[in-house]
């Protein structure tokens, strides 16, 4: 199997790219790490007349912090999510995904933003980033806009990215204290699409009790979804065993999947339940210090 | 028996396609190419280095694996175009001098390799996992090399293979391979 | 034994094949390159069933690139649009008006290169009427059922054959007097080699005429004849090359379409055609493994004896029975099903039907029907001891067929070369701590924890075969080995198998350098070229070392019967004066008094005796006088999470015994990868068809090799009990651990969730299945 023929740009800059988007509207796709895309090509499912590789665009591949976000450059790879000392520290959601999306190579290659704007419901950082709160950075040719990852997600493979658009940095809130989070992902085999992925963030304060959480589910519905009963359902509550599973019920309760070769839906919904409750805890292990 | 055929053809748009300069296995390349040319094509077809097997569409095998600029890409999954002004490394780079890289060694001593197949690629991980992890566990070298399928070996060996290139490699004098 | 400069039998000479491979010099199919090369792509049916109205090729002859469109028309007009199977049924090349499976090779492109040949594919535009397709086996046989090949005659059904072994009556009769019997219906999936190479050729028409095909086969020769019945080409006018082989598993034995495809595009081209397939081709058309619906019934006295085993099974072929069985057992060797257990009664009957998926039946790694044999015994043996309340264990002790019996007669006809069943059992359990492992579960079920622990302790059927009973296609089969000795000694030795990564190149040397005395780098070994190679069957089913391999030995040996009176013509004794020591033609009882190969490979080239021919070689054409019986037990140790049905396998010991061992290293490999091979499908392969037959594995995001991290951490040891008929002893054993690993796994998992009432999960044992026989039950 080999992609079909296409013309091939290499801009070097966001602008120079957004300007061949526009030009070529919808006829244009951007090629970030291609092992979503390439795959496609390949299949045949996807056959764009123009290539816009933005890999060579410098200054698009960070991961630095400042005083309010955690800011990922588009065109970063995922695999640097679980090498990131910054993100280890105070991210660990993004770097736990980090060691779960695809392979080790594919991770090479596959970048935070195409993970992010492709769409697919298996795709793994949705879920961390809406656990998260997290914002994307927009490029258009009409300037910059900024769009809530809540939101984002309208169904498989359309987010809110028009096509003449491309998404700069992924910007993540930073923690304040007593914040923990995780992300679980329950696979076939290394390399598989979640059956389930759980991301979950948690701020807890001295006494234990939850001052609010955040929860995104990978695999589990058209888009990535966010648990928004389950998560606002946590907050103001005492951290107790009960509570977490009353939280993974209403996750559960937001979750829509199809069966597939993984299972039926009633077994993926169970699912949901067990992996939030799981997720939670490892969440608030850690933000109550642990690991 | 009646086959229709017609003539090649071979009218060529602009910027679908472009002239290379790669480095492959230390020798500088200049190539023209299609824009779709899959690198795992140019290494295969264009420079006859066909050590880099095609094992599957999809970027699960892990059979192209070469290294680009020292990083481990599946070549099945990387346009030829993007490595230009790269340095590509491919199991035909592995043996230096006529000295096989101590991967090559620990996989013929630990009987890592069977059809021989996956086994290009699985030595160009190995390389890039010892290189950053000079000491793996046996975990680490199993998820090190997940990445890339093979159906014979049941990996038992292709792990002793790794660790026994790593220890070659720690009691091998600085700047070995 | 050998002492390690020689590298002869039992020592782990490292693989002289490793050479090429880890520098990147393998030269597999799709490394051949010639000038003017084509390139052939296909197009692919999207329905199960369908009527092709109209197949319109100008905007795929519009393709830059593209040279021709090959139709089953164009095909038909040449006779070969349809060929026979191995099983002598009949298969489309391409069909002319229908399809039969989601997948079917439709339309052949030929092309200057693989990208133009691809947009040619994409551009095909085919009308089709598509039909409802015939997929559950069973409804296949339904009396309303739609008959598939309506293109034989008078066919009025979709039941292909009836095959049935051993003592009907007598065997009802037993399980009636039987003081317990048990019933299970085992499911045992559709499954595909997926070895990481596809499958493909080069097909090239020479000056002169000569085909000649570089071909991803596991049988070179038998291909050959095929072809040349096919084409109707003489058959020295065929050269099929089968170069390295980046894994076979049984399926590479077949002849796919593709490849009579880019033979004719190279005949009617004039330029050398390619075929590569693509994964998802390989997957959705090359043939399938197992298939198999089988329901059992197995009987025993109250005190633990066993009595009589009744088995139906039915097997659905796909469209066409395209098998790879010897030709007398369309089963292939599933009556072997009795295991390793003297049962008295015993009856097995199958029945194969059409339906609309692909064909095939080969092996994954197996020697013919006997996983599903061996995993349906083993299954059975532990629901009867559970039944009991006796430990599996414990059971299978008592009822094993003892070591004394060997040759023992199995009731369904077979004789059993050699066996110490209780041995390997005993060995497992003592490394795994059997008893121990057993306190620990009594434990962990009073916390509610899910542990298992699961045994298998299969017998083997490999080395087909004895020519009264085995052939393929009429041929029968032998295997061959030539063996020349150079005047320095050297040897060029070459056979009518052909390794896929088995490591042949190592191990018939080693066998002749013990039967020759030449170290083995002075040895070549030299397989898959027929216009070079001895005619053979090929390799599969574990039968290389069983038949070439005892080939090599005959020859070496009548070798030493040549070399022996050079000998003694150089030592001036009589040719009765001179025997075989330590690698050496020596004067009896004169140690001082002797000449090597070498001496008299010199001789024979340099100063033969008068009236001898000159020269040192030997053929030999080795017709096994028996099947042998590799065995052993197999103990799996898992734990369950409970909520979500995942199974981790904390360890898995595997004990085999395939008698002498050539090379101890490349013993344990083809083990470990065989356990992984029974591995996979027990937790992750399968494929599936929806009610429409779409196929629902059609590339590696669904079909689910495992990876390294998946896979167990395999312990493997060792009983040796050489069969008594072979030459050296040996038996083979690439597919033991595929064969004998499912039912150790699917075991330990039922015993895990004994709690739950569970007797049967059929593989593969994804969370789901665990999942659901979890919570279908009420929690104990
Ligand atoms: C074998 C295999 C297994 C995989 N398993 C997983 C998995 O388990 N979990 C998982 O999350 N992913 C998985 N993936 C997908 C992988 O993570 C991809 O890398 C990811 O989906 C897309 O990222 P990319 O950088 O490769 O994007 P590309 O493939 O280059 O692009 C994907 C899409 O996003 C668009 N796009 C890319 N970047 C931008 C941008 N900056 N702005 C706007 N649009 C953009 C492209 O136009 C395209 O439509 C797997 C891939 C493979 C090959
Ligand atoms: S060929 Fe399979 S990953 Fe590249
Ligand atoms: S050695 Fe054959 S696939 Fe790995």
């Amino acid at each position: 199997m080999y992609p079909p023929n296409f013309e091939y740009y290499v801009p070097s800059t966001v602008e120079e790219a957004v300007g061949l988007l526009d030009q070529h509207q919808g006829d244009a796709k951007i090629l970030a790490g291609g092992q979503s895309l390439i795959a496609m090509m390949k299949l045949r499912l996807a056959q764009p007349a123009i290539l816009v590789d933005i890999n060579r665009i410098p200054n698009l591949a960070y991961v630095r912090e400042d005083d309010k976000f955690l800011r990922i450059g588009a065109t970063t790879r995922t695999a640097e999510l679980s090498r990131s000392t910054i993100v280890q520290a105070r991210y660990p959601i993004l770097s736990d995904a980090g060691r779960e999306i695809a392979d080790p190579i594919v991770r090479n290659r596959g970048t935070v933003g195409g993970n992010v704007s492709h769409g697919d419901p298996g795709n793994d950082l949705p879920a961390c980033l809406l656990a998260m709160g997290a914002e994307f950075e927009i490029h258009g040719p009409k300037g910059i806009r900024t769009l809530p990852a809540r939101g984002f997600y309208q169904d498989t493979f359309v987010t809110s990215v028009a096509t003449n658009e491309m998404m700069t940095e992924i910007r993540v809130p930073r923690p304040g204290a007593g914040t923990g989070s995780a992300y679980s992902k329950m696979e076939r085999k290394v390399g598989d699409f979640a059956t389930v992925g759980v991301g979950a963030r948690v701020v807890v304060d001295s006494s234990g009790k939850i001052l609010n959480a955040g929860i995104g589910l990978t695999n589990v519905g058209p888009t990535a979804i966010y648990a928004t009963a389950a998560s606002d359902f946590l907050a103001g509550k005492t951290d107790s065993d009960a509570v977490l599973a009353q939280a993974a019920v209403l996750a559960r309760d937001a979750s829509a999947p199809s069966p597939d070769n993984r299972g039926p839906v009633d077994f993926k919904k169970d699912m949901v339940r067990i992996w939030t409750r799981r997720t939670l805890r490892k969440a608030l292990d850690r933000a109550k210090g642990g690991k | 028996m009646a086959i229709d055929a017609v003539e090649v053809q071979s009218a060529m748009p602009n910027h679908r396609s472009k002239t290379i300069h790669v480095t492959v296995n230390g020798v500088p390349r200049e190539s023209h190419v299609e824009a779709r040319t899959l690198l795992v094509s140019y290494l295969r077809e264009h420079l006859k280095l066909t050590g880099t097997h095609i094992g599957c569409d999809t970027g699960h095998c892990g059979a192209c694996t070469v290294l680009v600029d020292g990083t481990p890409v599946k070549s099945c999954m990387f346009l030829a175009v993007q490595s230009d002004g790269s340095e590509v490394r491919s199991v035909e780079g592995l043996e230096t001098g006529g000295k096989l890289h101590p991967v090559q060694e620990g996989f013929h001593k630990e009987h890592g390799l069977q059809c021989g197949y996956c086994t290009p690629g699985m030595m160009m991980t190995s390389v890039a996992l010892l290189a950053a992890n000079p000491n793996p566990t046996e975990d680490e070298i199993r998820r090190g090399i997940s990445g890339n399928l093979c159906r014979c070996t049941g990996y038992v060996n292709i792990v002793k293979a790794i660790q026994s290139a790593a220890k070659e490699m720690a009691a091998a004098p600085k700047g070995g391979p | 034994m050998a002492t390690a400069p020689l590298g002869g039998i039992g020592v782990s000479v490292p693989r002289k094949e490793d050479a090429r491979f880890i520098r990147g010099k393998g030269n597999y199919v799709d490394d051949v390159q010639l000038p003017g090369m084509l390139f052939l792509d296909i197009v692919r049916s999207p329905y199960a069933y369908a009527k092709i109205l109209a197949i319109h090729k100008e905007k795929t002859l519009a393709v830059p690139g593209v040279l021709a469109v090959i139709t089953g028309k164009d095909l038909e007009a040449a006779k070969l649009s349809w060929m026979p199977t191995l099983m002598s049924d009949t298969q489309m090349v391409l069909p002319t008006d229908t399809v039969m499976f989601q997948g079917q090779e439709v339309v052949g492109v030929v092309a200057t290169d693989r990208y133009a040949a691809a947009d040619g594919v994409a551009a095909m535009e085919i009308d089709y009427e598509p039909m409802t397709p015939v997929i559950d086996p069973f409804k296949a046989l339904d009396p309303g059922a739609p008959v598939l090949r309506t293109d034989k005659p008078g066919r009025k059904d979709n039941h292909i054959w009836h095959w049935e072994v051993g003592d009907k009556d007598g065997t009802a009769q037993a399980l009636k007097e039987s003081d317990v019997v048990i019933k299970e219906k085992i499911y045992i999936p559709r499954i595909h080699v997926s070895s990481i190479e596809t499958c493909g050729c080069v097909a090239q028409v020479d000056s002169m005429g000569k085909l000649t095909v570089w071909l991803t086969t596991q049988a070179p020769h038998a291909i050959r004849t095929v072809f040349a019945l096919v084409s109707g080409l003489p058959e020295n006018q065929i050269r099929i090359i089968s170069p390295d082989i980046g894994g076979g598993f049984g399926g590479k034995v077949p002849v796919y379409p593709g490849y009579v495809i880019a033979v004719v595009a190279a005949l009617t081209t004039g330029h050398p055609v390619k075929f590569i397939e693509d994964r998802t081709g390989n997957l959705t058309s090359d043939s399938f493994a197992r298939d198999y619906h089988i329901e059992a019934e197995i009987g025993a006295t109250k005190d633990g004896r066993l009595t009589a085993l009744r088995v139906k099974t039915l097997a659905d072929h796909g469209y066409t029975d395209a098998a790879a069985n010897p030709s007398k057992f369309p089963a292939g060797m599933f009556h072997v099903i009795t295991g390793s257990y003297p049962f008295k009664k015993a009856f097995v009957e199958v029945d194969a039907v059409y339906t609309n998926k692909p064909p095939g039946g080969i092996a994954y790694r197996c020697s013919f029907r006997v996983t599903e044999a061996v995993h349906a015994i083993e299954r059975l043996i532990d629901i009867l001891a559970h039944q009991l309340k006796m430990d599996p264990a414990e059971f299978r002790l008592k009822n094993f067929i003892p070591p004394e019996a060997f040759p023992f007669p199995s009731v369904l006809g077979w004789t059993y070369d050699s066996g110490n069943y209780a041995g390997a059992l005993k060995k497992a359990m003592e490394i795994i701590d059997y008893a121990g492992l057993r306190k620990e579960q009594v434990e962990k079920r009073k916390r509610g924890e899910l542990m298992g622990i699961g045994i298998s302790s299969f017998t083997e059927i490999v080395g087909a075969g004895p020519s009264k009973d085995f052939d393929i296609l009429g041929i029968k089969m032998f295997d061959s080995a030539e063996v020349r000795i150079h005047p320095t000694g050297k040897v060029l030795a070459r056979f009518g198998t052909k390794s896929q990564g088995q490591g042949h190149e190592t191990t018939y040397a080693q066998i002749l350098a013990e039967e020759l005395g030449i170290p083995v780098e002075g040895i070549s070994v030299e397989e898959g070229d027929t216009d070079t190679a001895p005619y053979g069957l090929g390799t599969y089913a574990s039968r290389s070392t069983p038949t070439a391999g005892a080939a090599a030995v005959i020859a070496a040996r009548k070798i030493r019967e040549k070399g022996a009176k050079i000998a003694a013509h150089l030592l001036e004794v009589s040719p009765d004066d001179i025997e075989w020591v330590d690698h050496k033609f020596q004067v009896k009882g004169v140690p001082g008094k002797s000449k090597t190969m070498a001496d008299v490979a010199f001789a024979a080239y340099t100063n033969h005796p008068q009236g001898m021919e000159a020269g040192l070689e030997a053929v030999d054409y080795y017709d096994p006088p028996n099947m042998t019986y590799p065995f052993g037990s197999y103990i799996a140790v898992v734990d369950i999470d409970k909520e979500t049905g995942q199974i981790k396998t904390r360890r898995f010991v595997a004990v085999d015994d395939c008698g002498t061992i050539i090379n101890p290293m490349i013993v344990d490999g083809q083990i470990h990868g065989g356990l992984t091979m029974g591995f996979a499908p027990s937790m992750l392969e399968e494929i599936q068809y929806d009610a429409d037959g779409n196929n629902k594995a059609t590339s590696f995001l669904e079909y689910l090799l495992p990876t390294a991290v998946e896979t167990p951490h395999w312990e493997t040891a060792k009983t040796t009990t050489p069969s008594p008929h072979h030459p050296i002893g040996a038996k083979g054993v690439g597919e033991s651990a595929t064969v004998g690993a499912p039912p150790a796994f699917v075991n330990a998992v039922v015993d895990a969730l004994e709690p739950y009432g569970v007797t049967n999960i059929d593989i593969p044992l994804s969370s789901y299945k665990i999942w659901q026989a979890i919570h279908s039950k009420d929690p104990p």
